[in-house]
């Protein structure tokens, strides 16, 4: 007996970075960590460290909300070189 | 206990004392009353839940997300309620959650009917359920506990099926076993997995191909495996209870020196028993075999067929543009097992016509010249109902 | 090897297949965060559960369910009696479907639920077209938008049909919390979500969310257009509590244009067209500002006369 039952948060081992076109890169120097980029993130990838903005590349897909949203413009959307 | 008591009334005070936690219904004739019942048990504090909802689709619905939480959870429809569940049937099977629904069976629609026949269920038997097809009251009250036990144990939804009228809304002597008893004989029931914060999990995922075929086949083969569930609990239930209805799977009635048999599903085969102990006075050797679970359909019941001169299959439902499906099903399983017995095929009593002794006796009369393939139009040797009594065909009765 | 600080810890998991700027991914994140764990959620078939629930992999970190397109509301019931049925009174049943599942083929299961009371969370993540099945019309699509079911012909242009007013007829049920907001709103969303748990008893949300292929939009503007939904007055953030009405936020207004630009299915639109669709956003607007004065004037005289 198995139903199609599924563990919680396995989505995780799917690493849709490689979906990615664009990264977004942080000027870590200008962010002023106020979470918008995190907040607005669809994918739950880029987090507000001590460093400040850092995104996680396992799952960015590239979209370029964060840099959207980003009150100061610190993170640029930069062609991935493949 | 034994009461005199409608049946759709026994089948309900049965239903309260398995213990569900949750009850949805919508009214349908003819198995309203079971649902009014369970309804006034609620207000009276007899049962956890009852919800009056606005569709049997959402009844059924509510049943998946009941037992999903890990619920007991019960139903009862028929007819177009149960085509209008047919959706979340299938995915109530799918998805591996264990219910069960007294279906009171009638005709669909068009053209509308109340009245009883067996295309309503039959109809849905390949939608993972386990199927049960009562003969009377008495046998629809011992079915009940089984069909929870059955299903829970399996994680596999069962339906009872109990015909229209003939049983829901006759008024005779059934024993209704304590609470107590079926406290004993069902206990509460353990969820396997459910709907749980502390556990959570997934359920009623999408499938790729890669894993679709997987999961219906993995279903196919439990509901085959069924078969010994089903068993088993005739003979745990006939301890309790001291009643059994043949191995679970199918009954036969003076079937082992019988000549000719007579193979059908329900309260039909009520009159058959008549039909048989007349003709066995007159020193015909005819029999029956019913067919008690449809789905799993049993077809090692083709060694009670082997070795007979004639047999048939008479059943309340169409397969339109094909075989009727009992016949179709037993012929296949005799070709496959290598009974060579000729097997005729009656389709009738469709929306309420009714199957008399006296047709009975016919039908086994006829096949003696070979097999035949018919419908029968139940008209031919009925008993003339006076008109004076005011309830001839003509006027419905309703 | 992640660095564990940028590791998601939410219960909405990251890898999950949505589209690169999906505007219902963010609102879930922000919806899973204001209900906590102590949560079953119900999904109707739909974009969502297409792309957190292909099996074997889930992104939901607490209890899920989907069943089948149009009975996420009974199924909720179902659990809701259940939980009641065996003694559990604290976590809180959630439906989240789409407009296709409330607005259209599970509005009457819907309507049902919330007729008699159960208690469930009701979030409609409206979207507003079918955009699992590749953007077909809903009675959730704007009137005049473009999808592959409500094209853009020699004699028809667009949808000719207007929005069903969906937060108003679930409010007409006298359920006792019934709001609106957007993914782009955050504060205003999870605040929404945080009040409606707490109710015992039915409530509402119908969210805003953007669809990129489904609009035809610019992945990096998805909370833009939310944003510009809300002050240019297309989409109203209210609550209505006990039936009285009451505006969250009255942006200074922007013109619709600055909403239209830019999307794919209105790019057919001529400036009639627009200006049209102006007035019909005035007035709806004068309709809310003039309902929430009358609400809240008889609310202040109810409560005075207590």
């Amino acid at each position: 007996m198995k139903p199609a039952n599924g563990k919680p948060g396995t989505s995780m081992e799917n690493k849709t970075g490689n979906w990615r076109s664009e990264r977004p890169e942080v000027d870590q120097s200008k962010c002023i960590k106020c979470g918008q980029c995190q907040l607005n993130c669809p994918d739950g990838c880029i987090f507000v460290t001590e460093k400040g903005a850092e995104p996680n590349y396992d799952y960015c897909k590239g979209c370029g909300i964060c840099a959207n949203v980003c009150p100061v413009k610190c993170i640029k959307m930069v062609p991935e070189e493949k | 206990m034994k009461k005199t008591i409608e049946g759709s009334i026994a089948v309900a005070e049965v239903a309260r004392d398995c213990g569900p936690d949750v009850v949805a219904c919508f009214p349908i004739t003819p198995s309203t009353h079971i649902a009014e019942t369970l309804d006034k048990m609620y207000t009276n504090g007899e049962i956890k839940s009852y919800t009056a909802v606005e569709s049997e689709f959402s009844a059924i619905s509510m049943l998946v997300g009941a037992s999903a939480a890990g619920a007991r959870a019960f139903t009862t429809t028929d007819s177009q309620g149960l085509a209008l569940m047919h959706e979340v049937l299938f995915a109530a099977a799918g998805m591996r959650l264990p219910m069960v629904i007294v279906n009171a069976n009638r005709s669909l629609s068009a053209p509308l009917s109340i009245w009883n026949d067996h295309q309503d269920s039959v109809s849905e038997r390949d939608s993972g359920w386990i199927q049960l097809y009562c003969k009377n009251n008495q046998e629809a009250v011992d079915t009940v506990p089984q069909a929870f036990k059955i299903s829970e144990d399996t994680n596999i939804p069962v339906m009872v099926c109990f015909d229209g009228f003939y049983l829901t809304h006759l008024v005779e002597q059934i024993d209704i076993p304590e609470k107590e008893v079926i406290g004993k004989y069902l206990p509460k029931r353990k969820a396997e997995y459910k709907l749980d914060p502390e556990n959570p999990i997934t359920m009623g995922m999408y499938a790729l191909p890669t894993h679709y075929q997987g999961f219906r086949i993995d279903l196919h083969q439990d509901v085959l495996k069924a078969a010994e569930n089903v068993k088993k609990e005739m003979e745990a239930w006939g301890d309790v209870s001291g009643r059994k209805y043949g191995n679970g799977l199918w009954e036969e009635y003076h079937a082992e020196d019988a000549e000719y048999l007579f193979i059908g599903m329900g309260s039909v085969m009520e009159n058959a028993e008549l039909a048989v102990e007349k003709m066995r006075k007159e020193g015909k050797k005819v029999g029956l075999v019913r067919i008690r679970c449809y789905r799993p359909f049993p077809s090692e019941v083709v060694e009670a067929i082997k070795g007979k001169k004639g047999a048939l299959v008479f059943e309340k439902a169409v397969s339109m543009g094909a075989d009727a499906p009992l016949y179709a099903e037993i012929s296949s399983a005799m070709k496959e097992k290598g009974a060579d017995v000729p097997l005729s095929s009656y389709v009738g009593g469709l929306g309420g016509k009714d199957i008399t002794v006296g047709h009975i006796e016919q039908m086994f009369g006829e096949i003696e010249g070979g097999p035949v393939k018919k419908v029968w139009d139940g008209e031919t040797g009925a008993p003339k109902i006076k008109k004076s009594l005011g309830a001839g065909e003509e006027n419905g009765g309703a | 090897m992640v660095k564990p600080e940028l590791e998601n810890k939410e219960l909405f998991k990251s890898g999950h297949t949505a589209c690169a700027g999906c505007g219902v991914a963010v609102g879930l994140r922000h919806i899973m965060r204001a209900l906590g764990k102590d949560t079953i959620v119900v999904n109707a078939t739909g974009c969502t559960e297409i792309f957190t629930s292909a099996y074997p992999k889930s992104a939901w970190a607490v209890p899920y369910i989907h069943c089948v397109f149009e009975n996420s509301a009974p199924v909720a019931a179902g659990i809701s009696e259940a939980l009641r049925a065996m003694g559990n009174d604290h976590t809180k049943v959630v439906v989240i479907s789409g407009d296709g599942a409330s607005y259209d083929i599970g509005f009457g299961h819907m309507s049902g639920m919330f007729e008699r009371g159960h208690d469930v969370l009701y979030i409609c993540y409206d979207n507003e077209a079918y955009m699992n099945t590749g953007v077909q019309r809903s009675g959730a699509t704007p009137w005049k938008a473009h999808t592959t079911t409500s094209q853009v012909g020699k004699q028809i242009r667009g949808k000719m049909q207007f929005k069903k007013p969906l937060t108003e007829i679930v409010a007409a049920h006298n359920v006792p919390y019934v709001a609106t907001s957007t993914s782009a709103h955050y504060a205003d969303l999870q605040q929404k979500v945080q009040k409606a748990k707490e109710i015992k008893g039915p409530s509402f949300l119908n969210v805003l969310m953007t669809c990129v292929p489904g609009w035809g939009t610019t992945p990096s503007l998805s909370m833009q257009y939310l944003k510009d939904a809300v002050d240019t007055h297309v989409w109203p953030l209210m609550e209505i509590e006990n039936g009285f009405s009451k505006l969250s936020m009255k942006p200074e207004k922007k013109p619709v244009e600055a909403y239209l630009k830019g999307q794919k299915r209105f790019r057919h639109l001529t400036e009639e067209d627009i200006a049209e669709i102006q007035e019909m956003i005035d007035e709806r607007w004068d309709h809310w500002v003039w309902k929430e004065k009358v609400d809240q004037e008889r609310k202040a005289g109810l409560e005075a006369s207590e």
